[in-house]
């Protein structure tokens, strides 16, 4: 079923059940966000991504990944208004995570330098450690790689990404999608003396080699792929991908 | 650990993942907190992560992933309460147990917990015990409280 609506004036049109920044972003207008991956449901956490929605003459600010497309709405991705709402999220992000290059970029185009609620030394932003708490590593982990080794621990100020009892994940399978996903780069990915190492999870799996010799994958990230997948248990050793 | 028990409440809800809260809160009422190898086979029954079950434990304040005592002594700290004194409450039962609020003493006979209000405020101070409502407390009641609790328990 088509949806009908407009953006910054634009009529377009959308399968129902799509958010609209999936379908702004296919007609060419940019949205800023963090916490959004085609690949997983959406969040609303970094609420980066707002804009004005206007429905029946009523106008609001909100986020625009998880607002399922509707006829007849207007959307306006871009004002004085969002810019400026923008901007104190972003301010407030990059007091959390002021290292992290994709927060420090989107702050330099909103005319940010410094946060103003920068802190040194505060303890919840030390306990985070350059997370924002997007959620997308354990969306990852939950619904794309289905190890379900993260989640989100604590509530409040004590809210965290983490592993159950905060030790390492025995079920993780080091195949590092949570520190690819991850907009902050805050978990540490590292490969080094044939041995891959997720440094936030405190996860360490040597690295089986490929038919070349070369260091390739865990060899228990490839038993899950072949379990999932249901290869044959000799597929990677024998002309599959990791036998280059 | 009796895992028995855990299954049992499993069964009672017909392995329902969707009923996992109501799972949680009956084991806790059963042990008093949620072992770990109660948090495991709610997880393999049920198909549940244990990061889910953990993280969902760590959210709720209700919920304990370290044993309690036998006694929890739930002091309300509400600003009616606060105000005539609860936090000398405390003091006199980390006093008198040995242990910081939110511990629990090494017998597991006590535990206390601090919680922000119980709609009681008429009756401040109070200091509730498994359940009990102790209004117009003092730091002697408390202690005495405690007296009467350890000798009907038969220790020190």
């Amino acid at each position: 079923m088509t949806v009908k609506f407009t953006i910054n004036g634009v009529p377009v049109e959308a399968e129902k059940g799509e958010s609209v920044i999936d379908v702004a972003r296919r007609y060419g207008f940019e949205i800023p966000s963090l916490c959004h991956h085609p690949a997983v449901e959406p969040y609303g956490a970094c609420r980066v991504c707002l804009v004005e929605i206007s429905k029946g003459g009523r106008k609001k600010m909100t986020t625009c990944c998880n607002y399922e497309v509707q006829d007849g709405i207007e959307v306006v991705t871009d004002n004085e208004d969002i810019r400026r709402n923008r901007a104190t999220v972003i301010e407030l992000l990059l007091a959390e995570a002021p290292k992290a290059k994709a927060i420090v970029k989107l702050a330099e185009e909103y005319g940010i330098h410094k946060s103003r609620y920068e802190k040194e030394g505060d303890p919840v932003a030390q306990m985070h450690d350059g997370c924002i708490l997007c959620g997308l590593c354990v969306r990852v982990c939950t619904e794309v790689v289905e190890v379900s080794a993260l989640n989100f621990t604590g509530r409040g100020d004590k809210r965290n990404v983490g592993t159950p009892y905060m030790e390492t994940p025995q079920n993780c399978i080091a195949c590092g999608a949570c520190a690819y996903v991850c907009p902050t780069d805050c978990i540490g990915f590292e490969e080094e003396n044939g041995v891959r190492r997720l440094k936030k999870w405190n996860r360490e799996l040597p690295l089986a080699k490929g038919e070349d010799g070369r260091p390739f994958a865990p060899q228990f990230q490839l038993w899950y792929f072949t379990q999932k997948a249901g290869l044959d248990k000799d597929f990677y050793k024998k002309g599959g991908p990791g036998s280059r | 650990m009796e895992l028995a028990k855990v299954d049992a409440i499993i069964d009672r809800y017909n392995n329902d993942p969707t009923a996992l809260l109501a799972i949680m809160q009956d084991v806790q009422d059963e042990m008093r907190y949620l072992p770990r190898e109660a948090v495991t086979r709610i997880s393999q029954k049920l198909s549940v992560p244990v990061a889910r079950i953990y993280s969902m434990a760590t959210f709720y304040t209700s919920f304990h992933l370290e044993p309690r005592g036998k006694y929890t002594c739930t002091v309300c700290m509400g600003t009616a309460c606060h105000v005539r004194g609860a936090k000398r409450l405390v003091e006199q039962l980390e006093r008198d147990l040995a242990i910081p609020s939110g511990k629990t003493t090494a017998d597991l006979l006590f535990s206390i917990e601090e919680v922000n209000c119980v709609g009681a405020c008429a009756l401040g101070p109070l200091v509730i015990i498994n359940g009990e409502y102790n209004g117009n407390m003092t730091s002697d009641l408390v202690s005495k409280k405690v007296k009467q609790i350890k000798s009907q328990e038969g220790g020190a």
